[in-house]
């Protein structure tokens, strides 16, 4: 890219340029040519930096108050909720943002499985994705074991309990994680450290995928390279920082919504309830966004085979730039791609519907159902669609479709203008 | 680069340096994780004594040991009999009664799911044992299970009868 020879213009610019080279990099961040066609599903990327931000500077505040003690900490919650200023705010941002934090990401990979943003030579980008989606998991749920309510306590029992699954050490596995002989204050302390560390780890690795990121640069809905940059790019600043600034108000007001007038509907009431260890709320259910997930543990009768099925489910999607064997990336183009996406969006949507349901008849059904689709689309569809569907003509360039309405029309036109040139 | 391609000495004085820093490094990692591990004064809390005069054929009682709730059940006669009569052969985790109930109408265990750590409730299920609200795993009168997604029968931890009133679990 172009911004290797940038001089900066004042001359204690340049000399702490040359020393360390801050100003080429902001630079390299203002003029960084993005794709002009990039649509409003681009600009989660941003969204989602501003959870990140949102996320940490919230839980350094909360962090002052709340007190990471089995016997204190639940009333420590109560005490910043009624007696620190704007406790209740902060804390209902910090809850809530969260989901909001989750809603993102979500709609962040939709898009780039939709527009096929994985594909080479983006893989790293997406792998480093996947990552952070990892360490979000392991965040939330630390976060919700913080508050010691009873959906606190059981949540924490059942996932650590997960790990019992494994054969041979997985008892031993799971004292080492509670630090005892069941979820108590030694597990509750160890969280609220790894709670407070994983953030940190996610704002390294988002670095890191930004970074990788800045070396293809963006994909975008056509799903082809730039031609030319001077014709199919406009520099990040302003163009997209006005458009991420504009999206991220929208994305806010739904934010606020959530915080002002229904900051608890995405909990649950039993969390209001201190844990006990000797009473189990009567339905257990994680937060949402682990619903799927949580169904598909769920779906198969087997503890081992339930475990492992979750966790493919998980990392299966690392594999997934070579599962998919088409070359061509955005599912415009791809019209049978087109209509599997949006089966695995529903079918991921009604995984996320039985999993908050009781494991049982009807619904048990329809999450093994749901269960095998998943793993079908990813194992077997994907690596053959690839090999047999007929995609639809792709445009030459960014600019073509923009300026000359269908492919095809674009196509001609650019021949003309070779034509010309010749 | 020299055209030999034996290890010669330094090669092994790299492969030297390189084990005893990984032993060393080993070594060194290890406090960081026994650490995390159950301390002694979680140790210490190893046993528990309980009065179960006052409990009456039928009914049970919950206490904490570790951390864990454990049931203690006085059974009745069909309840005890219900147990008795199982074919071994049809049961997930096969157990008799008589391995598990050191005195038939005792029933010492640990109130966990053996799936992922609920506690199940009492007189309820299929089998008329115990339930699992989470998952669904039903287990009968003698704890052991019958149906879902649990592999193993409720654990009986280590238990003795101080006298004819009193149980020690630990």
């Amino acid at each position: 890219m172009s911004d290797h020879n940038y001089t900066p213009s004042s001359k204690f610019g340049k000399w702490f340029n040359d020393r360390l080279p801050l100003l080429t990099l902001a630079n390299h961040l203002t003029d960084y040519p993005t794709p002009k066609n990039l649509n409003y599903w681009w600009t989660f990327g941003g969204i989602l930096t501003f959870c990140l931000i949102t996320q940490i500077i919230t839980g350094l505040v909360l962090a002052m108050h709340y007190i990471a003690h089995a016997d204190l900490a639940f009333s420590s919650v109560e005490h910043i909720m009624r007696d620190v200023n704007y406790g209740w705010l902060i804390r209902y941002i910090h809850a809530n943002g969260a989901s909001m934090f989750f809603l993102a990401v979500y709609i962040h990979i939709f898009r780039s499985l939709f527009y096929g943003s994985y594909k080479a030579p983006r893989e790293i980008i997406w792998i480093l994705g996947i990552m952070i989606y990892l360490l979000m998991m392991a965040a939330a749920f630390m976060g919700y074991v913080l508050p010691w309510g009873q959906m606190s306590f059981w949540g924490a029992t059942v996932i650590t309990n997960l790990f019992s699954a494994i054969p041979l050490v997985g008892e031993s596995i799971t004292t080492w994680l509670w630090g005892g002989y069941s979820v108590d204050n030694p597990t509750l302390t160890r969280f609220f450290t790894l709670h407070y560390l994983i953030p940190f780890l996610i704002l390294g690795l988002v670095v890191l995928h930004i970074w990788a990121l800045h070396v293809p640069g963006n994909n975008n809905p056509v799903g082809i390279d730039i031609q030319k940059p001077s014709k199919d790019t406009v520099p990040f600043h302003p163009y997209i920082v006005i458009k991420d600034l504009f999206a991220l108000l929208l994305f806010m007001i739904v934010f606020a919504f959530f915080v002002f007038y229904s900051p608890n509907i995405l909990g649950h009431a039993d969390n209001y309830i201190e844990a006990n260890p000797l009473v189990t709320p009567a339905h257990i259910v994680p937060e949402w966004y682990l619903l799927p997930f949580y169904a598909i543990l769920r779906s198969i009768p087997d503890k081992l085979l339930g475990v492992v099925a979750m966790l493919s489910a998980i990392f299966i999607l690392a594999a997934l730039p070579w599962l998919d064997t088409s070359k061509v990336r955005s599912a415009v183009f791809r019209p049978l791609y087109k209509q599997f996406y949006w089966i695995l969006v529903i079918d991921v949507l009604i995984l996320g519907y039985v999993g908050a349901m009781p494991a049982e008849g009807l619904y048990l059904l329809i999450a093994r159902v749901a269960t095998a689709y998943y793993f079908l689309h990813f194992l077997l569809i994907l690596p053959i669609l690839g090999k047999i569907e007929k995609t639809t003509p792709l445009p030459l360039s960014i600019t073509s479709p923009v300026l000359g309405g269908s492919a095809d029309l674009a196509m001609a036109k650019n021949t003309d203008v070779r034509k010309e040139k010749l | 680069m020299s055209d030999e391609k034996k290890p010669n000495r330094r090669d092994f004085i790299f492969t030297a340096t390189a084990a005893v820093g990984a032993v060393g490094a080993g070594a060194a990692a290890w406090p960081l994780i026994d650490q995390m591990n159950p301390d002694a004064s979680v140790k210490a809390l190893a046993s528990t004594e309980v009065d179960v005069s006052s409990l009456q054929p039928g009914q049970s009682v919950t206490v904490l040991w570790r951390g864990k709730p454990v049931f203690i059940k006085r059974r009745t006669e069909n309840e005890i009999n219900e147990a008795r009569n199982v074919n071994i052969s049809d049961l997930k985790h096969p157990e008799k009664d008589e391995d598990r109930a050191k005195k038939p109408e005792w029933l010492v265990m640990l109130g966990v799911c053996t799936h992922l750590g609920c506690v199940p409730l009492g007189d309820k299920g299929e089998y008329g044992g115990w339930f699992c609200p989470c998952h669904g795993s039903h287990y009968d009168t003698s704890g052991r299970i019958r149906k879902g997604p649990a592999p193993t029968n409720l654990e009986i931890p280590k238990y003795e009868f101080v006298n004819s009133n009193t149980i020690k679990i630990g």
